[in-house]
């Protein structure tokens, strides 16, 4: 989230698409009610009716896999219809940014597009520079090579007759949603949108919240209260496990994966760490060397020195050009690339895209560790349905782990707060935390490695193993405060930076003082700030009395305890809010003794406002965002693998012959995969139906917390599917019974729910059928309970994230 | 009247169950073995181990469009309650009402009453009996929380201020304030039970669109206010019973 939960409070229009936040984010709707308590709109779009959509002022459905669709129509709205915010869009996005003449879009593709490589070269959407080397801009916005006219032109397709007919959503409806929307553009109202899986998991998943993004742009809406792009996170902590890099391809705190060519420290830093010439650009990510070297320093301490490139060289590296994402993990497994696997504290048997091919991959294991509080889908794969444990060589290990509330630490939620938690009960039985399994796990590793070295045998690369700096631990058990004191960070000797002295092993107060000598460490540079000599900024628990909800005293937030990020898009270019009721930051010009500052949230850096009261530009001022080089929102994003402007696309399995946008079916830059289980059929008359994935109120990720829980498997005990009466009736279902649902890759017995909150969608002139499926089951338990819904969900997914495609896929459905 | 009430305001129930969960929870009730039979709705009714259950409703709007409607299904401890009045007749003190909250409460005394005369009695078709041993139980109002300074799990629970707790005046007040809100923006809405009950329901539509026993039908003025109580609870039960008769012979 860009803002965070309270913050929906602030509203004045919420958009719930690609997300079901009164089932699956049940507490967002304390603050979704107080919004409309206040006169608030809220709009759900969403295949199916849900619980959100019942609360609703406006619902409109569309077919899954159509969102770009259905969100560039609304582009085309607020510019035909001038409901963009002029001046926000002219001085704080890209909208005035010149296009290179090498940019171009022609029936669906973009220039740089290589046919043989599947891939764009991304040179060709650069901005033109000046002499100076800055972007050239038009602030009139006329200039026909700019990104406000190119988006214009873009975006002129997605008429209503269009969208609607690849959507399947009425017009009138489209109508509905694009109005009330596009009249939070009106300076001092903001609008936000709740997203979550049913816009990341598909092959356009990045381009759907771009799509949105661009709309916040052209309302003002980014940097507001009540506004954003606001992402519900699916776990309680996945936002902090993310920050902490759980992906392949970035370090804590989003620092690049090191890649095998960058093979000294100089060259990587110098590859992430982008230039600008423009004084009035922040272009924070400069400071990058500086928080790459603490991170070296928080992992190899008084061993990472200046003559060993703070041990850079004992990080592991990506073979360039090649990705280890879920997908490619599994297929590798697959195709027995690797032979041992770790499970910790998931389920793949029965959470990743194309189940089938996961438990086989299982198969091929010589052996796995299975960490969890229940048994599971993965640990038991191998007497599960069509398995024989005879054949199945793979080992398992299983260790019982405790539970959230059986271990001290943080989570970080979706509005990025690191939130401290405490113990309340020891882990029963021989389960233990998490830390405390690691904290011997490495323990052992680094003794065989002694072993080794000791008896004299070869020790295959152990600096980075002997050399790494461990001390997590307090009479020998994990200790949390001293892994939140290591990844806020340490100065590593006597400094003085920005007048300030600071002594050896103090924390360092915040990242703004982090360095790039190696005097300071720092396990994660935006979590620098939670943990300082003041004590433990996440356990703080002071409520905010009166206010926009900020609560800048309870608990913390990243960066620096900013609570709305890119505020300082929220004033305009004198530093007075936009929103005089909702003020997130404001300029006082009589605050610091006369010298003027922010009150409010902690600004986006402490610069002041871009005019001077008499009009003329402020040399000392930056622009608002602050990390991207241009210091400017991005509208045109040349950055992602799949173009500058979000270009509907089918998905990878859909009913339709046609893109009625281009020739384009599909995503050109798809990744997809070819070993025998990697089946995917388009327009296949076996698999006529569209089909999603979702969850409910009372099951949680693949189930493996919460099926074991009497009280909600008492209130939702099965797979169920869910269809319209009109589909029921086609194939003689009647509701309640159990069919078979099956798509190219598996199939499923579910309990039919027979349900008017579906409704057939008219696509292309034709009547296209959806349904649905939770995919919180399995077969471990309970016995009547059905299994995942990914044994019918493909393996394919997103061309930058490589998020799988659960959200629309085909299948079939019959009675049995 | 003193006492206290609940206020349910379903326009603002997103069918979450946490209500539903944390009763059991705090009531430690045991789970029942279910199926899903084409709803949402699960366990399908009451029972002696389940005092409140979210019923789900579909219908179709007046534009075309799905209504979906939850109604989280609790006794009303009524103001002057019928069950008692059978009880009383039965085994005086099965039935006792709390005097400081005016929670319905039953006691194990009520083990001698006939169950099934206890149930035919509530107009709302709340009470449940034990197989075998003839108990009778029910939402008590978490009356031992209530006494501690706590609110019922329930209304503790919920994320939106669907459920709401408090001085029966108040809440009476805080009914009819959000009923004149609610108003604009569904022209059926209705409001329940604020005259005798302690439970208020603010519906966004007409009752029977919920449930049948989301209401009560309205008194005949003449008659006795107990007795007629009574012969509600009957004739609905005779009604719905009727009613399953006819659509098993229809279906």
């Amino acid at each position: 989230m860009t803002n965070h939960w309270i913050d929906i409070r602030n509203s004045d229009c919420i958009l719930i698409m690609g997300s079901n936040a009164a089932e699956n984010h049940p507490i967002s709707f304390k603050w979704v009610t107080e919004a409309m308590k206040r006169g608030a709109k809220l709009i759900s779009v969403d295949p199916r009716f849900t619980r959100s959509s019942s609360k609703a002022d406006i619902y409109a459905s569309l077919r899954s896999g159509t969102d770009i669709a259905f969100l560039g129509g609304m582009i085309k709205y607020i510019l035909q219809n001038n409901k963009y915010f002029k001046e926000y869009v002219a001085n704080y996005t890209n909208a005035c940014f010149i296009v290179a003449d090498s940019y171009d879009f022609h029936d669906g593709l973009f220039s740089g597009y290589d046919p043989a490589t599947h891939k764009y070269d991304k040179s060709k959407w650069a901005f033109v520079k000046n002499e100076k080397g800055i972007p050239k801009k038009d602030p009139t916005l006329q200039h026909p090579r700019c990104v406000f006219q190119l988006l214009k032109k873009h975006y002129s397709r997605y008429d209503l007759e269009t969208v609607s007919s690849i959507t399947g959503t009425p017009k009138e409806d489209l109508l509905k949603v694009y109005e009330a929307y596009s009249a939070t553009g009106q300076k001092g109202k903001a609008g936000t949108i709740m997203y979550a899986m049913g816009w990341t998991q598909h092959t356009v998943g990045v381009q759907n919240i771009r799509t949105m993004a661009i709309i916040q742009l052209l309302l003002g809406n980014i940097g507001v209260a009540g506004g954003g792009v606001n992402a519900l996170r699916g776990e309680s902590n996945v936002q902090g496990s993310t920050d902490h890099c759980i992906l392949f391809h970035i370090l804590p705190g989003y620092l690049k994966t090191p890649k095998a060519s960058q093979s000294t420290l100089a060259p990587y830093n110098k590859k992430y760490t982008p230039k600008t010439n423009d004084p009035l650009s922040a272009n924070w990510w400069g400071n990058y060397p500086k928080y790459s070297v603490s991170l070296l320093k928080s992992f190899w301490g008084d061993r990472a020195t200046p003559a060993n490139d703070f041990g850079y060289s004992w990080l592991p590296k990506l073979d360039d050009g090649k990705t280890y994402t879920w997908l490619d993990l599994f297929d590798a497994m697959y195709r027995g690339e690797f032979t041992g696997f770790f499970a910790w504290g998931q389920n793949p048997a029965a959470s990743g895209a194309n189940s089938n091919k996961t438990r086989k991959a299982l198969t091929r294991l010589d052996w796995m560790v299975n960490v969890n509080i229940f048994p599971n889908e993965t640990g038991w794969f191998w007497k599960g349905p069509g398995m024989n444990p005879k054949e199945i060589k793979t080992e398992v290990f299983f260790l019982p782990c405790a539970v959230s509330v059986e271990k001290e630490g943080s989570i970080t939620n979706s509005g990025r707060w690191m939130q401290w938690r405490y113990k309340a009960a020891e882990p029963p039985g021989d389960a233990r935390a998490d830390g405390d399994i690691m904290i011997d796990l490495f323990k052992k590793i680094r003794w065989f490695y002694k072993k080794d070295i000791k008896q004299g045998k070869k020790a295959v690369f152990p600096e980075p193993i002997l050399n790494l700096k461990w001390g997590y631990t307090t009479r020998g058990r994990y200790d949390p405060h001293k892994v939140a004191k290591e990844i806020n960070g340490y100065f590593q000797k006597d400094v003085t930076v920005k007048g300030k002295h600071f002594k050896k092993g103090d924390l360092v107060p915040s990242f703004a003082y982090l360095q790039a000598d190696g005097s300071t460490s720092s396990g994660n540079w935006l979590y620098c700030n939670s943990y300082t000599n003041k004590g433990n900024m996440a356990a703080r628990r002071k409520r905010e009395k009166s206010g926009i909800g900020l609560n800048l005293e309870w608990a913390w937030c990243w960066p620096v305890n900013r609570r709305i990020l890119y505020n300082r898009a929220s004033v305009d270019m004198y530093g007075n809010p936009w929103d005089k009721e909702h003020p997130v930051i404001k300029w006082d010009p009589t605050a610091k003794g006369g010298k003027g500052g922010w009150v409010g949230d902690v600004p986006d850096g402490g610069w002041p406002p871009m005019l001077k009261p008499d009009g003329t530009l402020n040399p000392k001022t930056k622009y608002p965002f602050i990390m991207k080089p241009e210091g400017h929102g991005r509208i045109f994003g040349p950055g992602r693998a799949d173009g500058p402007f979000p270009e509907h696309y089918e998905p990878l399995e859909c009913p339709v012959e046609k893109n009625l946008l281009s020739s384009q079916l599909v995503n050109p830059v798809i990744p997809k995969y070819s070993t025998d289980m990697d089946i995917y059929r388009t327009c296949d008359p076996r698999y006529p139906i569209v089909a999603t994935t979702y969850r409910v109120s009372e099951h949680w990720q693949t189930g493996v917390m919460t099926r074991w829980q009497p009280w909600l498997l008492e209130a939702q005990p099965q797979l169920f599917v869910e269809m319209s009466q009109e589909l029921a009736q086609m194939k003689g279902i009647k509701n309640g019974e159990k069919v078979i649902v099956e798509s190219a890759r598996g199939q499923l017995k579910a309990v039919a729910l027979v349900t008017r909150r579906f409704r057939p969608f008219k696509v292309q002139g034709n009547v296209i059928h959806q349904v649905g499926l939770p995919w919180h089951y399995g077969w471990v338990y309970p016995k009547d309970g059905g299994d995942s819904a990914n044994l019918l969900t493909p393996s394919t997914g997103d061309p930058n994230t490589r998020i799988p495609e659960t959200k629309a896929f085909m299948v079939n459905i019959r009675k049995i | 009247m003193s006492g206290k009430a609940f206020f349910i305001d379903t326009t603002l129930c997103i069918g979450c169950r946490g209500c539903q969960i944390a009763c059991k929870q705090w009531n430690q009730l045991p789970a029942t073995k279910t199926k899903n039979v084409g709803s949402y709705q699960n366990p399908q009714d009451l029972s002696f181990y389940t005092y409140k259950l979210i019923r789900f409703q579909e219908h179709l709007g007046p534009d075309g469009k799905p209504v979906w409607y939850f109604f989280p299904d609790q006794c009303r401890h009524c103001v002057e309650p019928p069950c008692k009045e059978t009880a009383d007749e039965m085994v005086p003190g099965g039935i006792i009402i709390d005097s400081q909250t005016g929670a319905v409460l039953y006691t194990d005394k009520l083990k001698k009453a006939n169950a099934k005369d206890i149930i035919e009695a509530c107009p709302f078709n709340i009470p449940r009996a034990q197989k075998g041993t003839g108990y009778l139980a029910k939402c008590t109002m978490c009356f031992e929380r209530v006494y501690n300074g706590l609110l019922p799990a329930c209304v503790k629970t919920c994320p939106t201020g669907a459920m709401n707790f408090g001085d029966r005046d108040k809440m009476v007040e805080l009914a009819k304030a959000r009923f004149q809100e609610a108003k604009a923006k569904y022209p059926n809405a209705t409001l329940t039970g604020i005259e005798d009950l302690r439970v208020f329901y603010l519906l966004a539509d007409k009752p029977e669109k919920y449930y049948t026993f989301a209401k009560a039908e309205p008194m005949p003025k003449a008659m006795d206010r107990k007795m007629a109580m009574r012969k509600i609870g009957r004739s609905l039960k005779e009604l719905a019973r009727e009613w399953q008769a006819i659509n098993k012979l229809v279906s």
